[in-house]
């Protein structure tokens, strides 16, 4: 127990050690230990960015999904209306066509009778042409009696 | 072991007690422990320059073992720091506490070394009959960085607070500022102001001392017989063992109280 020049020298090589590491050892170290814990943050902070982004993203995803079903079931909705639409009109319009058709029939009927009738009238007047023919027992110029003729088919009609 | 004296309890343990000493000028004073400089440097610039080379490739990224285990360190110790003293600590303080707690460590680790191993060493290598290798079981190491911390303690006590500050808390703390008081709390300043370098150094000096003399009966009980070498032998791994937690737990002790006392300097009452 002896205090001697020791104490000074040990102080003096205390103080060299001390300004040592104040200089040398703790700046860069603490300099790599701060940058990594910022990095670190940032990290961190891209991630949560990221989650929040992430979030947002399939919000924006289920909205659209929404957005879109509902479009879809209105294109049905309307798709089913003008179905049926064209279902009427097909059937007005067939309609139409069948009436078109019936009354087109009717008239070649009407068409159709109205030349028969011609003809038997025709036909008639000849038998009756005929006929007088025979009775009169000799021929009857038909030129001669056209006129005659053409009486008799009129008065048939 | 003292080759030159007939080999006695007392020879042998005021052989591992002796310094290698040097006289740098004329009185008692001007004396220097060869021994405890040398090697205290020594580790300090193993240590320190470790570190050094260490932080010297230091990266911000993904660090290497060595890297990861020096900051591991002084990760722990600037948070030490950072719960005690509240300034900015990285312009002193805390790497004022690395260098305590490194050097103080590595200056007691040399405690659990073999004592008569490291003495055959020093003498048959190196050819110093007297070299003790723990310079903190020298009281003048101790004293030397106590006091030092202490002057830093008055410095900043006047640097911080000014001279008029640091004289208004020693005349009015910690009794109060009534003029009766003041011899009183004087008196009370002078004591704590004394008593702080002293238990501050004496506690570190009488752990590690206490435990080279453990040392040095544990191995005197070897040179009974074979039973006290076996007896001698598992003892002394047990003490060395022991001796792990408390050379820590000094080095560690020994810079919080560092941290504190300087702290304590910066902070008015």
């Amino acid at each position: 127990m002896n205090i001697n020049f020791t104490l000074i020298s040990q102080a003096i090589a205390f103080s060299v050690f001390i300004w040592f590491t104040v200089k040398f050892v703790w700046p860069p170290l603490l300099r790599a230990i701060e940058e990594r814990q910022k990095t670190i943050a940032d990290g961190l902070a891209a991630g949560e960015r990221g989650r929040h982004e992430l979030e947002l993203a399939s919000q924006r995803s289920s909205d659209v999904l929404k957005e879109a079903k509902q479009r879809a079931s209105e294109i049905i909705v309307q798709a089913e209306k003008r179905a049926s639409e064209i279902i009427e009109e097909a059937k007005v319009a067939a309609k139409e066509e069948g009436n078109r058709i019936v009354t087109g029939a009717k008239a070649e009927i009407e068409h159709e009778m109205f030349s028969a009738k011609e003809v038997l009238r025709q036909q008639v007047a000849e038998i009756a042409l005929a006929g007088a023919a025979k009775i009169l027992r000799r021929e009857v110029d038909a030129k001669a009696h056209a006129e005659l003729l053409d009486t008799i088919r009129d008065d048939l009609k | 072991m003292a080759s030159e004296t007939e080999l006695t309890p007392t020879s042998y343990i005021d052989h591992h007690l002796t310094y290698l000493t040097t006289q740098v000028s004329k009185g008692s004073f001007w004396v220097l422990h060869v021994d405890t400089l040398i090697t205290s440097i020594i580790l300090g610039v193993i240590s320190f320059g470790f570190i050094w080379l260490v932080v010297r490739k230091a990266t911000p990224g993904v660090p290497s073992r060595t890297q990861a285990f020096v900051e591991l360190a002084v990760e722990f110790i600037d948070n030490e720091v950072k719960n005690t003293f509240h300034g900015n600590r990285h312009a002193l303080v805390a790497p004022m506490a690395l260098t305590v707690f490194v050097w103080v460590l590595m200056m007691n680790a040399m405690d659990i070394l073999p004592i008569d191993i490291m003495a055959w060493i020093t003498e048959n290598i190196f050819g110093m009959h007297n070299w003790k290798i723990v310079p903190t079981t020298d009281v003048n190491t101790t004293f030397a960085l106590a006091l030092s911390v202490w002057f830093l303690m008055l410095y900043f006590n006047v640097k911080v607070k000014g001279i008029g500050g640091w004289m208004h808390e020693l005349f009015c703390t910690p009794f109060g500022k009534n003029p009766l008081l003041w011899i009183l709390n004087l008196l009370f300043n002078f004591i704590e102001y004394v008593s702080k370098p002293l238990s501050h150094s004496l506690r570190l000096f009488g752990n590690i001392y206490a435990g080279e003399i453990i040392f040095l009966l544990l191995g005197m009980w070897a040179a009974t017989g074979v039973s006290g070498t076996i007896f001698g032998a598992v003892l002394g791994a047990g003490w060395a063992i022991f001796h792990i937690l408390i050379v820590t737990l000094q080095a560690f002790i020994f810079m919080m109280l560092t941290v504190v006392y300087i702290s304590m300097a910066h902070e008015s009452h």
